[in-house]
């Protein structure tokens, strides 16, 4: 082997990404075998189907994640924005273009993310006991003060769901799945996230800022305003979630959607996103999103009692996020500095 | 004379240690006022006292958890899923072994029950500890993974039921009033919170935990055990949940897996309120029981208001708890600039 592709090859082994590859695929492997259902175009478009919506939403929790935050509050607000603009669209008869329920519901959610976004870039306060507060303020709005009721989805969201690329059809038992076109409201949140993140200053500066708030205001980085874009980025992204997801499902169920945030979130750290901020990768994180996806979806393939999906995601947080610190310690160990290594020996 | 000036010497001396403490009685009443002049007769009346005494134990031995896991520097997100855990075990044990027992091996079934409910609640503290001192997981994270899988077990036991059919032995107990006025559950919860004071104050522990909160590698070095202090906390948090199930239990007369699913936000809301500070190293069980003392109020308070849909509550919260956190904020940086203006003029004084 030359030089060149073992160094690629060491690149590959120390990125989190491939071992939640293989961590996929052995899971899929297993169910496969199980069942012998798994490798079936309607399960694989159904996936699919599933982890949309949560994607959306671990695309903006890694951009959280990697400013050195955390948000708890993003699930409320994408009921919140998506209660009011289908209740709007319900109760205008909209028609017109699908652009309008996106804005509006955008709009909603940067609001939302513009009070977490004031209350922890100015007075400089804990991003998740702030977010807690909020979370049960926006529930609080939702359930108080608009005394929302689950109701079925306006007409121009029914068509956003029940519009389609392609139709899978499973051979044997004859059951067909149908893969939403919203797949590419996906692609367009992970492109714009991924040249976000890439190719700007501002991206650039939301990692510096995860990775060390002094380093990146020396370096001439505005963190107050950098932290202030992040929340209402989520804010914006949990919006676009909440519409796409009442679309999907025909109907604006918040109570099944309230509750979700720590799988969500548990899925962007399987997907190799640091906690204390500054290092993760879209590509992680849609793949956290799509094994927390395969692993509740086919607990039913394989004769698991659904009762047991609680208990299986907090092992896959508790293993995850373990596995996630033991890469980082191993990492560092080589490097230790003076002080650490005479807290280890010490403590 | 003399006396009337060390006398207010003192008293400003402990206004200047305690000013959290007296912002926060004065906040309370505040609240206590305002009930009481727009509720008058239906706020104050004995009955309204009874039941606050009633609910607030539970959530309340709850925070005093919490609290310990928030000095040291970390959070502990998964005290109601212990309690529910232990609420159901218990109560399956009181339901099917002691229903047919002699009136007078009950007490004893009842004390077994306890026995298995701290054994939980050992278990799941040091499972925590173990995953946030040995295997160094983010606090937050490890125990919100825990709360899914204690949470999680209690499903699959329950299959999504409530046990009930408990001893009314138990239920009358935990529901009855020492001599006619204390209910049981507050005095448990007084139990719990002098105990939590003397281990906080008094004892070598209390002393390391507030070290490793405020700063953990200067604890490592002066040879705190960092992680034997962590596991410890982490377990006394977790037996104090056990001592709010049991109240849950007798008071619900059952258990189920989502008892109390809001008390984790209240709890952080307590603790936050109370003074203890998220970052770690900071916090007073006085200023807790102040904090129960407001939330109750408000939270029995509101309840006169017919027209205020329940739903309001979490409203309420939300906005006390950002509230709180602001003022903390403004009044630190306040105390901050005071402090540096006092040692820049003394320094100019030296000159």
């Amino acid at each position: 082997m030359n030089e060149l592709s073992k160094r690629k090859w060491n690149r590959l082994l120390s990125h989190n990404e491939f071992y939640i590859a293989i961590i996929i695929v052995a899971i899929c492997l297993l169910i496969e075998v199980r069942s012998g259902q798994f490798f079936t175009p309607n399960n694989l478009v159904d996936i699919v189907r599933s982890g949309i919506v949560p994607c959306i939403f671990g695309i903006g929790v890694l951009v959280v994640m990697l400013s050195g935050g955390i948000d708890l509050s993003f699930v409320p607000i994408a009921a919140l924005a998506m209660y009011i603009t289908n209740s709007v669209m319900l109760d205008t008869g909209f028609s017109g273009s699908i652009v309008v329920p996106f804005l509006l519901a955008g709009g909603i959610g940067i609001a939302c993310g513009a009070l977490n976004a004031v209350v922890i870039s100015k007075f400089n306060l804990p991003t998740m006991i702030v977010t807690l507060g909020t979370s049960s303020i926006f529930t609080g709005l939702l359930r108080g003060v608009f005394e929302a009721k689950e109701k079925t989805a306006s007409p121009i969201l029914m068509e956003l769901g029940s519009s389609k690329l392609f139709t899978a059809q499973n051979a044997d038992s004859g059951l067909t799945s149908d893969m939403p076109s919203t797949l590419f409201i996906l692609l367009g949140v992970v492109v714009v996230t991924f040249i976000l993140l890439r190719y700007t200053t501002l991206g650039r500066g939301i990692y510096a800022v995860g990775g060390d708030p002094g380093a990146a205001r020396r370096a001439g980085f505005r963190v107050t305003r950098i932290q202030f874009f992040v929340y209402c980025y989520v804010g914006l992204l949990a919006g676009i979630a909440g519409v796409t997801r009442t679309g999907m499902s025909q109907a604006a169920h918040f109570t099944s959607l309230l509750g979700t945030e720590l799988t969500i979130i548990a899925a962007t750290v399987l997907g190799g996103a640091r906690i204390t901020g500054g290092v993760g990768t879209i590509t992680g994180t849609v793949l956290g999103a799509f094994l927390m996806t395969i692993v509740s979806n086919s607990l039913v393939l394989i004769g698991v009692p659904t009762y047991w999906q609680q208990f299986f995601t907090g092992a896959l947080i508790v293993i995850g996020t373990g596995i996630s610190v033991y890469q980082a310690s191993k990492k560092y160990r080589g490097s230790l500095s003076l002080d650490e290594r005479a807290k280890e020996e010490l403590g | 004379m003399k006396t009337q000036a060390a006398f207010s010497n003192r008293f400003q001396s402990f206004s200047e240690r305690n000013s959290n403490l007296l912002r926060l009685l004065a906040v309370f009443v505040i609240v206590f006022a305002f009930f009481a002049i727009t509720k008058q007769g239906a706020f104050l009346k004995p009955e309204t006292f009874a039941s606050m005494a009633v609910q607030l134990p539970e959530y309340s031995i709850l925070a005093l958890g919490v609290a310990l896991t928030l000095i040291s520097g970390g959070i502990d997100l998964s005290v109601v899923g212990i309690a529910n855990l232990a609420g159901i075990l218990m109560a399956l044990f009181l339901s099917t072994a002691a229903t047919d027992a002699a009136p007078d091996a009950v007490p004893l079934y009842i004390a077994g029950a306890a026995a298995i409910g701290f054994l939980v609640g050992l278990s799941c503290g040091a499972f925590n500890g173990l995953l946030v001192s040995r295997f160094r997981i983010p606090p937050i994270l490890a125990t919100m993974g825990t709360m899914q899988i204690f949470t999680g077990l209690a499903i699959v036991i329950t299959e999504g039921k409530s046990v009930s059919g408990l001893v009314p032995a138990y239920e009358h107990g935990i529901n009855s009033a020492l001599f006619g006025w204390l209910p049981v559950p507050l005095l448990m919860f007084i139990a719990c919170a002098a105990w939590v004071s003397f281990v906080l104050n008094k004892t070598n522990y209390g002393q390391k935990l507030y070290m490793l909160g405020t700063n953990e590698k200067a604890a490592a070095f002066s040879g705190i055990h960092t992680n034997t202090v962590l596991m410890k906390t982490y377990i006394y948090s977790g037996l104090l949940a056990i001592v709010a199930s049991l109240i849950m239990m007798g008071r619900n007369a059952s258990a189920k897996a989502d008892t109390g699913s809001s008390y984790t936000l209240q709890c952080v809301l307590i603790c936050v309120l109370g003074g203890v500070k998220t970052e770690g190293g900071f916090g007073k069980v006085s200023g807790i029981v102040v904090a129960v003392l407001i939330l109750q109020t408000i939270s029995t308070g509101l309840n006169l208001f017919r027209e205020i849909n329940n739903f309001y509550r979490g409203l309420i919260w939300g906005a006390v708890l950002v509230a709180v956190l602001i003022a903390n904020c403004i009044i630190e940086q306040k105390e901050q600039a005071k402090l540096m203006k006092k040692l820049s003029m003394e320094e100019a004084a030296e000159a």
